[in-house]
């Protein structure tokens, strides 16, 4: 009995987190999405939602999203892998985590100065004899600068999974007659399935609602839904349209985990 | 000669400046025989079965596969298969699966992968269990798992890892029956590592001793358990009272200040050697007609025996396996016949030591 009270009791500051800041506000939000920008109770954020604008926009949302899960993953998993192999890979893992420890803001500032029109990116194609070519404010930069701040965290589940998979399944598969690239497909990439969709989770979750740095590095190019809950805030007050977006951004999030979400069976 | 499926000739295996783990072996595996290579960890006994089954490189030496050279052969293209210590099932794959997966490589007809999977779950007793995860499997199980998955290939030589070293006494017990029953069957050759000794003189046909990545000793169970060939392979396998001894003749050795007709001959006169004694050819007898007189300082009830631990006046220890119990702290005679003492020479090579023993049968049939 008296156990129960001290457990409850240490539970109190989570609980009380949870409900302030995450139960609340998103209570808030749902009851905001309920009125139209006058202040009347109705369903027309809904509607709005429906029409070719928003669908289009969630879709280029969807899109960039998915260019940058894949292309973060297309990079991290060999990253990954080569980390496992590394003789001081705890050292080399911090290395790729130390960027993530820095303010987003710094980050995008910084390749502001890089893909200027006098930044070093351009003084480089110079110097090869390319010329000088218009870098920011493109979806090339918008994806690249993404991918360059998502990819740590897609690194670190998949890295975690290689480095729990038994080494001996390999020589096993290899005993049985598997090249590399068959351990590989077979017996690799099927048990650190789990890493991959976590990183993929972390990735294309945050990639969804990015905005500040649609604006920055994509100079507002490229709208996502991120960028729209922003504008219909601070721009439109509109906030029963943002808040029907953010309804809508939720689900869409809740969706993804619980597709790739179903945690494997450990042996 | 002929019959040898797998040779090694002056292989070395060294990591960097390390000492060698293996120090030029050479031995020669014949088709169709229980091979146990035994010793205690890191004397190189794994690193043999790495080296056959291809996950890792000799530093210097040749290895033969059925008279071919296979140095450079990868794992993956090699005629054995492994059963690991830890079993190496794959864990996202059920049973049917994990023994299919070789026959799915070698691109093997849908029917006959159920077929041959059906007849090599059938082999290790596993029968219906086709569709279980390996999670849901007892440890028993999934070394069975992991024999079927290597026999399913029909490969030609079979390693296997300290398989039994994970499993309770009673099943590992049973798993040797089954084991040696299964190699008989199949008729194809085992190649088994371990460092228990017990196990290795159970099932093997022949058994490798191995110490600091030298075989210091080949040759069948008895061989080995009868005629150790040094202080080493006498204590490493079953119990012993090892002393340290002089011969003074042909036939009549000297130790703890007395002297004893034994059956060694062909030795420099006056050389010293190590004695051995089994502890189960010690006989209890009274201080009279004992050879030895020793006090006894403990006893053991060990089921089968009392194993019972005696002093002489030197401070030798003295063990003796008996029926017979014993009271701590009398003073009790030993008795042991001539057969009973093994003589050790200092250094001998096992080739020298062969040579020795062959000596002595030749030379009791002339006598006779």
């Amino acid at each position: 009995m008296n156990n129960k009270v001290t457990r409850n009791l240490y539970l109190f500051p989570y609980a009380l987190w949870i409900v302030l800041f995450v139960v609340a506000p998103l209570l808030l939000v749902l009851y905001y999405s309920f009125f139209d920008i006058e202040g009347h109770f109705s369903l027309v954020n809904y509607k709005t939602f429906f029409t070719p604008v928003y669908l289009k926009m969630t879709l280029s949302s969807f899109w960039y999203a998915f260019l940058i899960t894949v292309i973060s993953l297309i990079i991290a998993y060999p990253t990954a892998y080569l980390l496992t192999k590394t003789i001081h890979k705890q050292l080399w893992l911090l290395l790729i985590i130390v960027p993530s420890w820095i303010n987003l803001l710094l980050k995008a500032y910084a390749f502001l100065g890089i893909f200027g029109t006098k930044g070093i990116a351009n003084s480089f194609l110079e110097a090869v004899g390319i010329g000088a070519k218009q870098i920011l404010f493109t979806d090339f930069s918008f994806v690249f600068v993404s991918v360059y701040i998502f990819i740590p965290f897609m690194i670190l589940p998949i890295f975690n999974a290689l480095n729990e998979l038994n080494p001996t399944l390999l020589d096993a598969a290899n005993d049985l007659g598997a090249s590399k690239w068959i351990t590989f497909r077979r017996v690799i990439f099927p048990l650190t399935i789990d890493g991959v969709k976590a990183g993929c989770q972390v990735v294309f979750i945050p990639a969804l609602s990015l905005f500040m740095l649609t604006r920055l590095i994509a100079g507002n190019r490229v709208i996502t839904l991120g960028t729209a809950i922003e504008q219909q805030f601070l721009v439109t007050q509109d906030w029963g349209m943002g808040s029907t977006i953010a309804v809508f951004l939720i689900l869409i999030m809740f969706l993804i985990i619980s597709l790739t979400g179903n945690r494997k069976r450990g042996v | 000669m002929t019959n040898a499926i797998i040779q090694f000739k002056q292989v070395t295996k060294q990591y960097d400046n390390d000492p060698a783990v293996l120090d030029q072996v050479s031995f020669e595996i014949e088709r169709g025989k229980f091979y146990t290579l035994l010793g205690p960890s890191g004397c190189g006994k794994t690193t043999i079965l790495r080296l056959i089954a291809g996950f890792t490189e000799a530093t210097k030496g040749d290895i033969f596969f059925n008279g071919k050279k296979i140095n450079d052969v990868p794992a993956n293209k090699r005629q054995v298969n492994t059963v690991f210590q830890d079993y190496a099932l794959f864990p996202h794959l059920n049973v049917f699966e994990n023994v299919a997966f070789g026959l799915r490589i070698k691109k093997m007809k849908n029917a006959d992968i159920q077929q041959k999977v059906k007849e090599a779950l059938s082999f290790v007793n596993l029968e219906g269990y086709e569709t279980r995860e390996i999670r849901e499997m007892s440890g028993g199980q999934r070394q069975r798992v992991a024999i079927a998955r290597a026999i399913v290939n029909e490969p030609e030589v079979i390693l296997l890892d300290e398989p039994l070293s994970a499993l309770d006494l009673k099943l590992r017990t049973e798993m040797q029956y089954e084991l040696r029953e299964l190699q008989r069957r199949l008729g194809i050759t085992f190649i088994f590592v371990t460092h228990d000794q017990e196990e290795a003189l159970a099932m093997s046909d022949e058994i490798f001793v191995l110490n600091k990545g030298i075989i210091q000793q080949s040759g069948t169970p008895i061989d080995i358990y009868d005629e150790p060939i040094n202080r080493f392979v006498a204590d490493f396998i079953g119990e012993s009272n090892i002393v340290e001894g002089k011969m003074i003749k042909d036939y009549l050795v000297e130790f703890v200040g007395g002297q004893f007709e034994c059956v060694d001959r062909g030795l420099n006169p006056n050389e010293s050697v190590d004695i051995v004694i089994r502890p189960e050819d010690l006989e209890i007898t009274t201080l009279e007609r004992g050879k030895l007189q020793v006090r006894v300082d403990s006893q053991l009830f060990r089921g089968v025996h009392y194993e019972i631990s005696c002093y002489d006046k030197d401070g030798n220890e003295w063990l003796v396996h008996s029926t017979k119990k014993a009271a701590v702290g009398d003073e009790i005679g030993l008795y042991f016949d001539p057969e009973a003492i093994h003589v050790m020479r200092f250094g001998e090579t096992e080739a020298d030591f062969d040579r020795r023993l062959e000596a002595y049968s030749a030379g009791d049939a002339h006598e006779q």
